[in-house]
């Protein structure tokens, strides 16, 4: 009886995870499928076929729109995240009321729906515009777009990073002061080793971030494009087959990318782990 | 010997008197036409290279999809333009008249053609945001037909060229219908409960409706558009979704019987499913164009008119017309095609359809606002009443903030100890 009902246990959450993992991955997975369909349509699948691999190679509009969001991602999250790793460091030596408006403060353009921020970017950059700056050609473009996901990726960097730093203990700090290190030294050498995991996860957050962003980039991208705003003005006509290819190869080369860095670190740890071992039997 | 020598001789003779026949009368006509790639060839008498040298972009704005960009071995006729012309082109897309609007508008971008439908085109030449178009610069622009020029949104066609257009109807599954529509009645057949799709964008659904009542698309005031909407909200517990290009898969895959869209969009999913067909309601249908302009904030508007030039060069009209699937206004385009599509009553509807179809003309701004309105007003409303599920959610939502704020008390008191 007893057995009989961990079975059903077992079945039960061996039913949610399957559950969970399929709302999780099977979209991914239509979507893989499809982008080897011979065939343009959703619907049917008439034969396998790497032809919209090879077309989307040739349709500059995607390939300019891919790069532009990848550059784009790339220099706002590490621009940000230096940006948020140091407002971190100084919120942090603040005054317990000082911390908490400020943190609060930034708080804001997570919580504020992203069509708030967008516009409102805009509008200070058409007010900029108005007051001759950029020129004729005017200031929207690269500029633009890149402060505004500076802007909305900061405090992402902020929220990721200051938690890991209340952990830290402070008199480490001291102590390498202590021991002869300028406070320089100390940051580098001390501080920032501890913090580089917490500093690494909201990179990538912001890599995501604005990868993924619409709403923000759509207002302030002047005449550029950006790959969410050229998947979505497809939706007049049907959105073409060449984004599942490309869907697919950002989806394996993120997947490679994680489990590359897993293996990395698995094995790291195990040469870390030797390591003690043999140091503690050589004691 | 001899006589081979002579042979010879007059061969060479002849064939140099040929070569000069050829090349003399040539000289003195048109020039001969360039080749830009294997599938376009442009006409020679233009100077397509007089910006060569200058670093020009022009900044193009276009519908998503709307060009032969390369794609399934079409040909990618915008680099062989920046081939032809040295001019590069920033080519960007949008998915609608109104996300076109708002862009223009906000002065954030400063385009050098656009590709705005009818009524876009006569709400933009009233706000002064287009150029008037050097004719001069467009030389291929007598290609186009006639019956698509003067229309009432710009009756001289002094900003607008037409580059596509097309008709609404409704596409339909033959094998899911007992009797095949013939009227935008249809639509609101009870019979086809959640079998009927139908457009997700205000002013093609209220078209239909307004057509169904034999009332204009183009309503003259504020009680017009409620009395028409009102027809729309009628029509909605038949509607299983509205739909934009959901409508392909959903249409294709047999998941809908019938759904309004796009005569050329109904050619490519007819291609996909024979099963499916296409009519053009008796009540009337809505007629598009969509044309090129200029802004008037464009810096390069000659360059500009080279591009306009270039799409209505026949060849290059032939690739993206194969390519989008919609109708051509240019005379030498049809002429090229296949005789299945050029007397295709879908993609050329004769006049039986064609007098009876109405095109879009720019709305009074209350008459538009009200649109807007009763739009989403009529997406919204819900016949089983789910007001309730707001009130639960504000009732979440306060709880758990009480319950944090509880905590947290509970916690202060505790630490003060």
């Amino acid at each position: 009886m007893k057995k009989h009902r961990r079975q059903n246990r077992h079945l039960l959450q061996r039913t949610y995870l399957v559950l969970i993992f399929g709302f999780m991955y099977l979209p991914i997975a239509v979507l893989i499928a499809y982008s080897f369909n011979e065939n343009k349509s959703r619907a049917v699948f008439t034969g396998f076929s790497l032809k919209w691999y090879e077309s989307l190679f040739h349709n500059e509009m995607i390939l300019t729109a891919l790069w532009n969001s990848l550059v784009l991602a790339l220099v706002s999250s590490i621009v940000a995240t230096v940006i948020g790793t140091l407002a971190t460091i100084g919120i942090n030596s603040m005054s317990r009321k000082a911390q908490l408006l400020i943190n609060n403060i930034s708080y804001v353009p997570v919580v504020n729906p992203e069509i708030i921020t967008g516009v409102s970017l805009m509008l200070l950059f058409v007010l900029a515009q108005k007051a001759g700056i950029g020129g004729e050609e005017g200031v929207f473009g690269w500029i633009t777009l890149m402060i505004a996901h500076i802007t909305f990726n900061v405090p992402y960097v902020i929220f990721n990073v200051s938690p890991k730093l209340r952990q830290l203990d402070s008199s480490l700090y001291n102590a390498a002061l202590d021991l002869g290190c300028t406070p320089r030294q100390a940051f580098f050498k001390v501080i920032l080793p501890q913090l580089s995991p917490a500093i690494l996860s909201a990179f990538l957050i912001c890599l995501t971030y604005s990868i993924d962003d619409f709403m923000i980039s759509y207002f302030n991208c002047g005449t550029m494009q950006t790959l969410p705003i050229a998947i979505y003005s497809m939706t007049r006509k049907k959105v073409s087959p060449e984004i599942n290819a490309l869907s697919t190869i950002m989806f394996i080369v993120i997947l490679a990318i994680i489990l590359i860095s897993n293996a990395l670190d698995s094995r790291s740890y195990k040469r870390n782990q030797a390591a003690i071992r043999r140091d503690t039997a050589g004691v | 010997m001899k006589k081979m020598n002579v042979r010879t001789f007059a061969s060479l003779c002849l064939g140099a008197v040929l070569a000069a026949g050829c090349v003399l009368p040539a000289a003195a006509q048109p020039a001969d036409p360039i080749e830009v790639t294997e599938d376009i060839t442009v006409s020679g008498d233009y100077d397509w290279t007089r910006f060569a040298d200058d670093h020009l972009t022009i900044n193009v704005y276009n519908w998503g999809l709307y060009i032969s960009d390369g794609s399934d071995e079409s040909v990618d006729v915008v680099s062989a333009f920046e081939k032809l012309t040295g001019i590069k082109v920033n080519y960007t897309t949008f998915d609608s008249n109104e996300s076109l609007y708002a862009k223009m508008k906000s002065g954030g971008a400063s385009y050098d053609v656009i590709f705005p439908s009818d009524y876009m085109v006569g709400k933009m030449i009233k706000e002064g945001m287009l150029a008037e178009l050097d004719y001069a610069n467009i030389p291929n622009a007598a290609n186009i037909g006639e019956e698509y020029l003067g229309w009432s949104f710009d009756p001289d066609n002094a900003y607008s060229v037409p580059y596509t257009w097309g008709t609404t109807g409704i596409v339909y599954n033959t094998t899911m219908v007992e009797e095949p529509p013939t009227s935008w009645e249809d639509l609101w057949d009870v019979a086809y409960t959640g079998n009927v799709l139908m457009f997700n964008n205000s002013r093609d659904a209220y078209a239909i409706a307004a057509k169904k009542l034999g009332m204009s698309l183009n309503p003259a005031s504020v009680d017009e558009v409620d009395l028409v909407m009102k027809e729309l909200q009628s029509q909605k517990s038949v509607v299983q979704a509205y739909v934009m290009d959901e409508i392909f898969d959903k249409m294709e895959g047999g998941e809908a019987a019938m759904a309004p869209y796009y005569a050329g969009d109904a050619l490519t999913m007819i291609e996909d499913n024979p099963d499916l067909a296409f009519v053009h309601p008796e009540e009337g249908v809505n007629f598009f164009v969509d044309s090129m302009c200029i802004p008037a904030t464009s810096r390069n508007k000659e360059a500009a008119e080279m591009f306009i030039n270039y799409l209505c060069e026949p060849s290059v009209g032939y690739q993206n017309c194969d390519f989008i699937g919609y109708s051509t206004p240019i005379t030498e385009v049809w002429e090229m095609l296949d005789d299945d599509l050029k007397y295709n009553p879908i993609a050329y509807p004769d006049e039986s359809v064609m007098d009876k179809a109405e095109v879009f003309v720019t709305l009074p701004d209350d008459v538009n606002a009200e649109m807007d309105a009763k739009w989403s007003e009529m997406k919204s409303y819900d016949e089983s009443g789910s007001g309730w599920l707001v009130v639960a959610f504000i009732a979440g939502a306060l709880m758990i903030s009480i319950f944090n704020i509880w905590r947290k008390m509970r916690k202060k008191v505790r630490d003060d100890y």
